[in-house]
């Protein structure tokens, strides 16, 4: 699904703060895999990640989703495949346009956003059964601003928007980092029933090693921009929490 | 009653100024002061055509394309060089003057005894009162047509984009692009202002555009006070207060000539009533707190 061939970025080049974010990295995410990063600050997950979703270009290696290459797309292009839950709940909404508003462009992600009125009162009660289906009884607020309720619903929302229009690739960069723990349990199940469901292949960032054990099907960890642990299948189900608090140790 | 009457007719005039103002201000959240520039551009195309007896249905596209055209230039700085969208605006606004005064050819184009706007329909028999029909007529047109714009999904994801930038470029959108169109749309809707005026006033004159900013803003920033005191968040019940802040502050303007102020001191005047209503929600928090 995803190819990353020898992928560098490289901030800040010559300069006395020069960074090495990404080195050299190789990686093939397959289709349906649900991929977790884990790894110290500075390791590179974030910039692999805005590397994947296109908000950085690498200055070398290539990068391709579904066998196209995209090495060079920006990221409003690469909207067809990707849908992104950011770390900052309001960074994947917009706060001031009503939950219904924030649905309609969603819907469009991978379309034109055309001259015509989309929001309407089949569309709103389509929006209203899938808000319902979070059980946050937020389907009487559709008609509020999303900068109205509270980071857990709004992460809850984000992720229910990713599947409004067809999307393969999930990218979570720490989607739960800023909430509470009930509200972050509430987003992780809410991500792992839609990723199960829509059969989407999952990049998953995150510190919380509990999380990283309890969900995907793969895990990597990161460090000094590149690959130090990569687990996957059998290996991936006989790793033990214990293990994984030993990769920081 | 007739001094309240112009007044009104000048804030219907400038009402286009502050529904762009409006959308480049607070739907995309870019300080955008090409407005001067593309005010009088607006004046100074309308005055360079009838002059030359060209009609309505030329002269109007032609203004609006000129408008579209500065803002679109200011976008471009903005987004493609990433320039600071305030200094982009005032070097756009610079460089227009230079095109004003070449269209133009001379500072002043009297438009006495042409037909204009105003007198193309005879709805009634008094002159001021047709032209409030005609400018009334006209503002509901354009707001309605902004309006609308805002609701449909292309509007949705204009107000997205002053809103949560990251989000809307996950969603697909080239933002650059949305801005470009935004601040192109924000001053045609400028130099229609600047298109009624001239008429309505009967001249072009290349200072025209002086200051012309902080009416739209002013205008603005009266509406963004009710919509923040009345809690509104419906598209349409907020450009109907931009209008109304339009009207307000050219009536308060003339309320303060009527009861004798210097008209020397009517700049000052003006900005001490923007800085009046902008720090009067501040104020009164303050007391409460």
């Amino acid at each position: 699904m995803i190819t990353i061939t020898d992928v560098h970025k490289i901030f800040n080049k010559g300069k006395a703060n020069q960074v090495n974010a990404v080195n050299g990295i190789s990686l093939e995410i397959k289709n349906g895999e649900f991929l977790v990063i884990v790894g110290s600050n500075g390791s590179g997950k974030t910039t692999m990640l805005n590397l994947i979703a296109g908000s950085v270009l690498p200055d070398k290696g290539t990068i391709s989703i579904d066998n196209a290459d995209v090495t060079k797309l920006p990221d409003y292009k690469r909207g067809q495949w990707i849908a992104r839950v950011f770390q900052n709940p309001l960074s994947g909404t917009a706060p001031d346009l009503s939950i219904l508003d924030n649905f309609r462009l969603a819907s469009l992600r991978t379309k034109t956003k055309g001259l015509s009125v989309g929001v309407n009162d089949v569309f709103k009660k389509q929006v209203q059964e899938k808000v319902a289906s979070l059980g946050m009884g937020l389907q009487d607020k559709i008609d509020q601003p999303m900068g109205t309720l509270s980071g857990g619903q709004r992460q809850a929302l984000t992720l229910l928007m990713s599947v409004m229009d067809s999307c393969k690739v999930l990218l979570l960069d720490e989607p739960t980092a800023a909430l509470d723990p009930r509200s972050a349990d509430v987003v992780m199940r809410t991500a792992d029933t839609l990723i199960r469901d829509f059969n989407l292949t999952a990049v998953f960032i995150t510190h919380n090693l509990k999380d990283a054990f309890n969900y995907g099907t793969r895990i990597i960890q990161m460090g000094e921009g590149g690959i130090i642990n990569d687990l996957s299948g059998t290996e991936r189900a006989s790793l033990k929490q214990n293990d994984l608090f030993d990769w920081f140790a | 009653m007739d001094f309240y009457l112009t007044a009104l007719l000048q804030g219907l005039c400038f009402s286009a100024i502050a529904l762009g103002i409006y959308i480049s201000m607070k739907i995309f959240n870019i300080p955008d002061i090409t407005t001067d520039g593309s005010y009088t551009l607006g004046g100074v195309v309308t005055a360079v055509l009838l002059t030359n007896h060209q009609p309505t249905y030329v002269i109007l596209p032609a203004v609006i394309l000129a408008g579209a055209t500065a803002g679109a230039v200011t976008g471009i700085i903005h987004t493609k060089l990433k320039i600071n969208a305030l200094l982009a605006g005032i070097l756009v606004m610079t460089a227009l003057y230079s095109v004003n005064l070449s269209i133009l050819g001379r500072s002043n184009l009297p438009l006495i005894n042409l037909p204009s706007l105003f007198t193309l329909l005879n709805i009634v028999s008094d002159p001021n009162q047709n032209t409030f029909w005609i400018l009334a007529v006209f503002v509901v047109v354009i707001a309605f047509m902004i309006g609308y714009l805002l609701k449909t999904d292309f509007g949705i994801a204009m107000r997205a984009t002053g809103n949560s930038e990251s989000m809307i470029r996950s969603l697909g959108v080239n933002t650059d692009r949305m801005k470009i169109t935004g601040l192109a749309l924000a001053n045609a809707l400028t130099a229609l202002s600047g298109y009624l005026v001239a008429q309505f006033q009967g001249f072009a004159d290349i200072s025209m555009g002086i200051g012309i900013v902080i009416v739209g803003l002013g205008s603005v920033i009266i509406a963004e006070t009710l919509i923040n005191w009345l809690k509104l968040t419906s598209v349409w019940l907020s450009l109907v207060l931009v209008l109304t802040g339009a009207v307000i502050f050219q009536l308060v303007l003339a309320f303060t000539l009527s009861v004798g102020v210097d008209p020397k001191l009517l700049k000052i005047v003006t900005a001490g009533f923007v800085l009046v209503i902008v720090s009067l929600p501040r104020l009164s928090l303050l007391k409460s707190s």
